[in-house]
C-alpha cells in the first residue's frame, strides 16, 4: 500500500489496489486509477480561488520584471541609501504607468475625447478574446471528459480550410453563405478531432500523442493547398495565400465599421451558453463527465466509453473550430495562410485551465487574455514595455494553476489538508512520549 | 526482534477497520495473516508501518513501547515491508533502487553506487537470489522484482518483515521460490508476517496463523488445519445473521447459464464450464473463498465481462454478445463488487449517482435533456426511503461513509423494473447497522419474483440470504445444495471438496 494513498473514505484497502482475486482480463481493460489522473483532475478542476490567486500573483511578478528593468528605477538605486525615496517613488511610477497603459489599451481610454473612442480598447480586447472563447471551450470539454485535446492547431486550421473555401469559392446570398461556411467549417474541425476520438477509442493511442502529431498533418496538408495553384492558392498568385472572402460570407461587425468587434463575439457567447447547456443539463454530456470522473463506473452504469470518446473530441474539435471559422470569417477576411490558428490552440489550454473548465469561467479567463493582449501592445507603444512581458504572465498563470499538483504528483506528496496522518490528542503518540 | 501489536483499533468514520486486534510475532516464525479483502489486514499494517496512527492500541517492538511518525520511522526500527504493488523505480538499476532513500556517500555527497553494488550481491549471495545489481528494474520479470524488494528491506537490517499479498502478482512457479525464500529468512532469523487470502500457501510455510475478520481477530489456526477448517473460519460463523424472510414463492427458472466459460488474456480459464439457472422468486447465493471466478462470473452477467463460450438466456432471450447497455435494458440490477470505483462516481453529487446508468429516457431523460426536478424529487425519495445519511442530495457521494454508498448504489438499482438482481459482495466494508436494511431489500426484491444471485465470500451472509447455495471452487462449480447445508460442509465445498465425494482430497 502506496504512502501517497491519501484516501480513507474507503477504510480497510487502498481503492488504488485491485481484489488480488480479479483476472488479469478485468484488471487490463479498466485503467487504474493512479496520481498522475489524480493531478490531471486537481490541474483542470480545481477552485475559483487557485485561479484568481494565480493571476494576481502573476501580476505580481509581472510588476516586479517591469520595475527592475525601468530604467528610473535602476538610476535611482545606484543612490538608494543615499535617497531611498527616489527609488520607492520611481518603483511606484514605473508600475502604476505600466498598468495605466494596459488598463487604458485594454478597457477604458480614459485620455479619449468622445464616449466612442474611449470604449475602443475593451472592443478590441473582446475581439482578441472571441477566437479564445471558441477554444477555450472546446479544451474545457475535453478537459472534463478526462481528455487532452491539444490539437487545437490542426482543428482551427481544418476549420479554416472548410469555412475558407466555401468563403471564397461559392456565390450564395449574404445569411445563406456566412451560415453555410460557417458550418462547413465547424464539421471539418469536428472530423479532425474525431480522427483522434476514435484512435483512442479503438486503439487506445492516448490523445496527446495523436492530436499533436495530427497537428502537424493538418499544417502541411494546408500548406500544400496553399502551394498548389487551382485548390487553395489565390488565383494568378505566387503566395501561399487563399483569396479573399466573399462579402456575402463575412461576418458583419456589431457596432459598426467604426469597431473590430464582429459577429464572432456574439456565436462565442452562443457556445458558452450551449456547452454549459450541454454538460450541466444534456445526456451527453452527463455521460463526458462520468466518462472523465470514472470511467470503470461510467462503464458499469451502461455508457459506451469509446464511443463517448468519439463525442467528446467530435464537440471540443466543432468548439475550437468555431476560433478557426471566426478568424477567417470575422477577423481577417482577406485571405489567410499556414499561419492561421496563431497559436491560439495552445493558449486555449491556459484559458481553459483558468476558467476551471467551467463555460463561465472560460468566458472570463479568455476576456481576461483578451485584454492582456489588447493592453500590451498599448503598454509596448506608451511606456517602451515589451509585450513580451504580457506572455510571460500568461505562462506565471500556467505555472502557478498547474504546478502544485504536479509538484506533489512527481514527488508522490500527500495534498496538504487531506486524510492528516494523525490526530491531536492521538494515545500512541502519548504512551510513547 | 519480537513484534507485538496490543489492543489496536483504527476507526474511519463510524466504520471500525481493525477492533482491539493482537498480534505476537516471535523471531524465527512465519506468521499468517488471513482473511477476506477488506477484513482490515492491510490497514493493521499500514498503523504498524506508520502511515496510519491507531486510534487506540500500541506495536511493541522487543517488549518496548515505539511510536512511528512514518515508514522511515519503521524502517528505522527495523521493520520492512515488501508492498504488493512494488515500491521500485523502473528507470534505476537494482543497485540504485536499493540504496534509494539513504543512499551511501563518499566524501562531498557524491553516491557510493559500488558500495550498493556490493550491499546487494552480498545479500544475493547469503541467500541465493540471483539478481544483478546493474540489471534495470523495468526489465526484470515480476518474481525478481519482488525480491528486489525483499533485498532492500533487509539493505536496512529489517528483522520484521512484512510480505503484504505478495503472491497476488506471481506465477505459481515464483509463488513456490518466494515461499523457500521465505523459510529462508525464517531460519536466518526474522520474524515474518506475511498476509494472504489463499490457503494453500498458508498451510504451505506459516507456523501460525492468525483470522481476521471484518477488522476482528476471529481465531488463531494450526498449520495443520485444513483448507476447510481455515475457509470456515475466514468466512465465519461467530455471529448469526439472522433475516426475517417468508417461504419463497418460485416461478419458472428465469435466468438460465450454460456451460458458461471465462478465459483471461493470458488464457487462464477464470470461470470454467458453468450451469445453472435462477427461478423467479429465488435468492441464489454464489459463495466461495475469493478468487475462484466468482467475480468474473457476476461481471458476465452485465456483459462486463464477454465469455469465451457459453450462453446468458433471461427469460429465454440470449444476451451474449450485446453491450452492458443491452444487458441494463433488459432490467438487470448490478451492484458491484467495488462500489466505489465501479459503483459510483465519487465527485457527482447523490443526485447525478441515482441516476447513473438510467439515461436511455424517462422520467431522468428527456429527448437529450436531463430532467433535473425529476432527478431531484426521486433523490429526495430515495434519500428518505433508502435513509442514506446524506447533508444534501447535492453533496458528492465520495463523502459518504461506505454503508451509505452502498444504499446509493442499491436505491439506483431497486427503484426500477428489475428481471434479474446481481448483487457481489452486497454488506462488504459497510458498517452493521446498514447490513440488515440492505438484506431486507434483496429479500423484497425476491419477494417481489425478481430472479437473485447474491455473491457471498461470508457464510453467514451466504446462509442468511440463500434460497440455495452454488460454491465455486478454481472455476468450476463445486456443487449446488440447498440453504440448509451444515457449516462445515460448504467450509469443504470451498476447499474444493464435493459434498459426496468427501473423503477425498481434491
Amino acid at each position: 500500500m502506496s504512502a501517497s494513498d491519501d484516501r480513507p473514505a474507503v477504510p480497510a484497502e487502498s481503492p488504488s489496489v485491485d481484489p488480488p482475486g480479479q483476472g488479469a482480463a478485468t484488471r487490463t481493460t479498466h485503467e487504474p486509477e493512479n496520481r498522475w489522473s489524480t493531478a490531471f483532475r486537481e490541474i483542470v478542476g480545481g477552485s475559483w480561488g487557485v485561479s484568481v490567486g494565480a493571476v494576481l500573483l502573476a501580476i505580481l511578478a509581472g510588476s516586479i520584471l517591469i520595475v527592475a528593468t525601468d530604467e528610473n528605477v535602476r538610476a535611482a538605486a545606484a543612490y538608494f541609501f543615499a535617497r531611498p525615496g527616489d527609488m520607492l517613488s520611481a518603483i511606484g511610477s514605473a508600475a502604476g504607468d505600466a498598468y495605466a497603459a494596459l488598463f487604458r489599451g485594454s478597457v477604458w481610454n480614459y485620455r479619449a475625447d468622445s464616449f466612442a473612442d474611449g470604449i475602443r480598447p475593451l472592443m478590441v480586447s473582446l475581439n482578441y478574446a472571441t477566437p479564445l472563447i471558441g477554444s477555450g471551450l472546446g479544451l474545457a470539454v475535453g478537459f472534463r471528459a478526462g481528455l487532452f485535446n491539444i490539437g487545437g492547431q490542426g482543428q482551427m486550421i481544418l476549420a479554416a480550410i472548410g469555412a475558407g473555401w466555401i468563403g471564397f469559392s461559392l456565390e450564395l446570398p449574404w445569411p445563406l453563405h456566412m451560415l453555410l461556411a460557417i458550418v462547413v467549417g465547424m464539421i471539418t474541425g469536428a472530423l479532425w478531432a474525431a480522427i483522434a476520438g476514435v484512435l483512442k477509442a479503438v486503439t487506445g493511442a492516448h490523445e496527446v500523442i495523436t492530436t499533436i502529431m495530427l497537428n502537424h498533418i493538418a499544417f502541411y496538408l494546408l500548406f500544400f493547398l496553399l502551394a498548389t495553384p487551382g485548390l487553395l492558392q489565390a488565383p494568378g498568385s505566387a503566395n501561399p495565400k487563399t483569396p479573399p472572402m466573399q462579402s456575402s460570407a463575412v461576418m458583419p461587425k456589431i457596432f459598426g465599421s467604426g469597431y473590430h468587434l464582429h459577429l464572432g463575439f456574439v456565436l462565442a457567447l452562443l457556445a458558452v451558453a450551449a456547452t454549459w447547456w450541454l454538460m450541466e443539463r444534456s445526456k451527453l454530456g452527463f455521460t463526458f463527465r462520468a466518462v472523465g470522473e470514472n470511467p470503470r463506473a461510467a462503464r458499469v452504469a451502461g455508457i459506451d466509453v469509446g464511443r463517448t470518446t468519439v463525442w467528446v473530441m467530435v464537440v471540443s474539435g466543432a468548439l475550437v473550430a468555431l476560433a478557426g471559422v471566426t478568424q477567417v470569417l470575422g477577423t481577417s477576411t482577406t485571405g489567410f495562410s499556414t499561419d492561421v490558428d496563431a497559436g491560439m490552440g495552445f493558449d486555449a489550454i491556459t484559458v481553459a485551465l483558468l476558467g476551471r473548465s467551467n463555460p463561465v469561467g472560460v468566458l472570463g479567463a479568455a476576456i481576461l487574455f483578451g485584454a492582456f493582449r489588447a493592453g500590451g501592445a498599448t503598454m509596448q507603444a506608451a511606456e517602451g514595455i515589451p509585450i513580451e512581458i504580457v506572455t510571460v504572465i500568461q505562462s506565471l498563470i500556467v505555472l502557478f494553476i498547474a504546478a502544485p499538483p504536479l509538484v506533489r504528483a512527481i514527488f508522490r506528496l500527500p495534498k496538504p489538508g487531506s486524510a492528516p496522518r494523525r490526530k491531536a490528542g492521538d494515545p500512541a503518540k502519548e504512551v510513547a512520549a | 526482534m519480537k513484534l507485538e501489536l496490543r489492543g489496536i483499533t483504527k476507526r474511519f468514520g463510524s466504520l471500525v477497520a481493525n477492533d482491539q486486534i493482537d498480534l505476537v510475532v516471535n523471531p524465527k516464525e512465519i506468521h499468517c495473516l488471513l482473511g477476506e479483502n477488506g477484513a482490515g489486514k492491510s490497514t493493521l499494517m499500514n498503523v504498524l508501518y506508520g502511515l496510519y496512527a491507531a486510534d487506540e492500541g500500541e506495536v511493541l517492538l522487543d517488549d518496548e513501547v515505539v511510536h512511528f511518525d512514518g515508514p522511515g520511522d519503521a524502517m528505522e526500527a527495523g521493520i520492512g515491508m515488501v508492498h504488493q504493488h512494488f515500491m521500485l523505480v523502473p528507470v534505476f538499476t537494482v543497485a540504485e533502487n536499493v540504496m534509494l532513500g539513504h543512499e551511501p556517500t563518499r566524501a562531498g555527497g557524491r553516491l557510493d553506487l559500488e558500495q550498493a553494488r556490493a550491499k546487494v550481491r552480498e545479500i544475493a549471495d547469503r541467500f541465493g537470489f540471483h539478481v544483478d545489481p546493474d540489471a534495470v528494474v523495468e526489465d526484470l520479470p515480476v518474481g525478481v522484482q519482488q525480491r528486489v524488494e525483499i533485498i532492500k528491506a533487509l539493505s536496512r537490517d529489517a528483522q520484521v518483515l512484512v510480505f503484504d499479498e505478495p503472491t497476488a502478482v506471481l506465477t505459481p512457479q515464483e509463488t513456490d521460490e518466494l515461499m523457500a525464500i521465505m523459510r529462508q529468512l525464517r531460519d536466518d532469523g526474522a520474524a515474518i508476517i506475511f498476509i494472504t487470502h489463499k490457503l494453500r500457501e498458508v498451510r504451505e510455510v506459516a507456523d501460525r496463523i492468525t483470522v481476521i475478520r471484518r477488522g476482528k481477530v476471529v481465531g488463531e489456526a494450526e498449520p495443520t488445519s485444513t483448507d476447510a477448517e481455515l475457509a470456515s473460519l475466514m468466512v465465519g460463523r461467530s455471529v448469526e445473521l439472522v433475516v426475517a424472510k417468508g417461504e419463497p414463492q418460485f416461478s419458472d427458472a428465469l435466468l438460465e447459464v450454460e456451460n458458461l466459460e471465462i478465459v483471461d488474456r493470458d488464457g487462464l480459464v477464470l470461470v470454467d464450464d458453468v450451469s445453472f439457472e435462477v427461478r423467479g422468486g429465488e435468492i441464489l447465493v454464489v459463495a466461495g473463498v475469493q478468487g475462484n471466478g466468482q467475480t468474473e462470473l457476476a461481471e458476465s452477467l452485465l456483459g462486463l465481462v464477454e465469455p469465451s463460450s457459453g450462453s446468458i438466456r433471461l427469460d429465454g432471450v440470449e444476451l451474449v454478445g450485446r453491450s452492458v447497455d443491452g444487458f441494463l435494458r433488459e432490467g438487470i440490477g448490478f451492484v458491484p463488487e467495488d462500489r466505489s470505483v465501479d459503483g459510483l462516481v465519487g465527485t457527482f453529487t447523490v443526485a447525478e449517482n441515482l441516476m447513473l446508468d438510467r439515461l436511455d429516457g424517462p422520467p431522468f431523460v428527456k429527448g437529450a435533456s436531463l430532467q433535473i426536478g425529476a432527478r431531484d424529487e426521486f433523490a429526495r425519495r430515495a434519500v428518505e426511503e433508502f435513509d442514506i445519511r446524506t447533508q444534501s442530495i447535492h453533496a458528492p457521494a465520495g463523502r459518504l461513509s461506505g454503508g451509505n454508498q452502498q444504499k446509493v448504489v442499491l436505491a439506483r438499482e431497486l427503484s426500477r423494473e428489475l428481471r434479474l438482481l446481481v448483487a457481489s459482495q452486497p454488506t462488504r466494508g459497510v458498517d452493521v447497522g446498514s447490513i440488515e436494511f440492505i438484506h431486507e431489500r434483496i429479500v423484497a426484491t425476491r419477494d417481489a419474483g425478481v430472479p437473485v444471485i447474491v455473491v457471498a465470500t461470508e457464510l453467514d451472509e451466504a446462509l442468511a440470504l440463500a434460497d440455495r447455495i452454488l460454491v465455486m471452487y478454481r472455476g468450476r462449480i463445486v456443487g449446488i445444495v440447498p440453504a440448509d447445508t451444515p457449516r462445515d460442509v460448504l467450509g469443504l465445498m470451498m476447499a474444493g471438496i464435493a459434498p459426496e465425494e468427501g473423503s477425498k482430497v481434491a
